[in-house]
């Protein structure tokens, strides 16, 4: 029994990335003005993940969402994010994910797009096993 | 202001996580596998609906696995680990008032407004968590927690109930428990439930009802509690701090037998690497090393077991410090001519690392071993498991778990993150 958990990860979110937000010199005998200004490094971690509990990564394959997300990109999902019309989500349908831009029209049909023109937009229709996975909140290319 | 406690139960929770992040397995047969791919440990619905049992070994379902195209994956604690983190931290967002049960199952002091009904909180809870995380719960919703175990045990078999079950209304209470074997009831078990037979006693419903004097005789304070429980009277309040665990233990079969002492030490490593490394997320040293050996017990062969126990001057939680002490154990109980089957390291004594006593000799080398130690754990985590490692531990050894069919590590690997076109 005694390895039935081997591995807990706890969530790190103090990534040591970090820049002072404002760097002085300190003259010497005078107090730095700008001491009851710095408010603490930024932490992409910290400021860019809103819902640690519900944020997931994704690594991007295809190319039908270039030129807005490349092929290889590393997305930042938000589960817990409420998404919207013009949002670009994880999908699932059926047996399947992708990466779109979901479209609400006023007429209530759903439509999911590629940005890519070589890809065909797909109609959510009942029966389709519909769901939105996640927010992709951002994406992360290397360059 | 109502008050409640309510269990939440992560479905079929191992199978659940796999879903999360390959929606090919929904509606199919998935089963998942024991450390070293043995036995069945969490079946789909589906896969329960083939009569695969919980613990068959996979050998003697083979059939009905290629037959039905059955999806098997062996176990991947670091996924399921990191999801039942996820969850805990969504109970979180509800109550202050957690507390972890397993892996899958948790208790929650839940509050509710005078206009929310305890079902309607409960859907809420689901809808959420489901939503956040990707993983199905059904909640059971009661005064006491073994009111509560009653209900959500209920939702499992009702599917109206939509895996929700507020079970606070005392009417309620008594059809459901009418409807609940005895020896399912949270606390009895087989042993109690015989015992309850005999004097007549098989419903939950005829326990409430039971003379209380009656079973304090028979089933002592442990009866007398869950009585008082099924009446309604909180007996077992929320544990919100976990205890911090005494002991732990890392040990396994082997997947083939091991004659020779060099193999055994590799074995003693891995284990000893991985106990250390679990004590030192949980800032846990040992002041106590006991190690293991056995060879197989169910056969022919000459049969010999042993073990050694270490009392350590100073308690530590340095991998380096403990290898070398393991290493001494094994050489200490190892004879030769014997095939071993398994071996095992256990760390007991355990004492919170921040108050190590200072050393009289030596501080300045156990220093720089935990410095090196907390780095060798973030690369580990950084990168994957023994990214970096000690000599005496080298990789796919046959003593590590074997786990052919496991899925990615979606969440704790950067190279394993799901992959979508």
């Amino acid at each position: 029994m005694g390895d039935s958990v081997a591995g807990i990860y706890l969530p790190r979110r103090a990534a040591k990335l970090a820049r002072p937000l404002v760097a002085w010199r300190v003259p010497a005998g005078f107090p730095s003005p700008a001491q009851d200004e710095i408010e603490g490094r930024i932490d992409l971690n910290r400021d860019l993940i809103k819902h640690p509990l519900a944020t997931f990564y994704v690594r991007v394959e295809g190319d039908s969402m270039e030129p807005r997300i490349h092929a290889g990109a590393l997305l930042v999902v938000d589960r817990m994010a409420e998404t919207k019309d013009g949002d670009v989500v994880i999908a699932r349908v059926g047996s399947e994910f992708m990466v779109k831009r979901l479209c609400i029209e006023a007429d209530g049909s759903v439509w999911l797009l590629s940005e890519n023109p070589a890809y065909a937009p797909v109609q959510v229709t009942e029966g389709l096993g519909f769901e939105v996975w996640g927010k992709v909140m951002y994406s992360i290319h290397r360059h | 202001m109502a008050q409640a406690i309510a269990i939440v139960n992560a479905n079929e929770f191992y199978v659940s996580c796999e879903r999360v992040f390959d929606p090919g397995l929904l509606g199919r047969p998935v089963v998942v596998l024991s450390n070293n791919d043995g036995c069945i440990i969490s079946r789909s619905r589906e896969a329960r609906a083939l009569n695969l049992t919980m613990g068959a070994p996979l050998f003697k379902v083979q059939d009905i696995v290629e037959a039905n195209d059955v999806a098997v994956f062996s176990s991947n604690y670091q996924l399921y680990g990191d999801l039942s983190l996820r969850l805990v931290e969504a109970f979180y967002e509800f109550t202050p008032d957690v507390e972890v049960y397993s892996i899958d199952e948790a208790f929650l002091g839940l509050e509710t407004h005078p206009d929310q009904s305890f079902r309607d909180y409960g859907l809420e809870i689901k809808a959420k968590v489901y939503q956040w995380t990707g993983v199905p719960c059904s909640l059971g919703i009661s005064q006491t927690k073994t009111l509560s175990k009653v209900a959500q045990r209920f939702t499992k078999k009702h599917a109206a109930a939509q895996g929700v079950l507020d079970l606070t209304d005392q009417a309620d209470q008594t059809s459901v428990l009418e409807e609940t074997p005895v020896e399912d009831v949270w606390g009895v078990g087989p042993a109690y439930g015989k015992l309850l037979a005999g004097a007549g006693i098989t419903t939950a419903r005829q326990l409430r009802d039971a003379d209380r004097r009656w079973v304090r005789r028979r089933m002592i304070v442990v009866g007398a509690r869950i009585v008082e429980e099924l009446r309604g009277i909180s007996c077992l309040p929320l544990e919100r701090c976990p205890q911090a665990r005494k002991s732990v233990t890392c040990s396994r079969s082997f997947g083939v037998l091991v004659e020779f002492i060099e193999e055994l030490r590799e074995a003693v490593a891995v284990y000893t690497t991985k106990a250390a490394e679990r004590r030192r997320r949980a800032r846990l040293a040992a002041g106590v090393v006991r190690i293991f050996v056995s060879t197989n017990r169910f056969s022919a062969d000459p049969q010999y077991s042993n073990s050694v126990t270490f009392e350590l001057a100073y308690a530590t939680d340095s991998t380096e410090e403990l290898l070398a002490w393991t290493r001494k154990a094994l050489e200490r109980i190892y004879r030769p001519g014997y095939r071993y089957k398994k071996a095992g390291v256990m760390l007991n004594h355990l004492t919170p690392a921040d108050e190590l006593t200072t050393r009289l000799f030596g501080d300045e080398r156990f220093e720089r071993s935990r410095r090196l130690m907390k780095a060798v754990d973030e690369i580990n985590r950084k990168f994957g498991r023994d990214t970096v490692r000690f000599d005496a531990v080298r990789p796919g050894g046959r003593w590590e778990t074997k786990c052919l069919r496991r899925s990615r590590r979606y969440t704790t690997c950067l190279n394993e993150v799901l992959r979508i076109a």
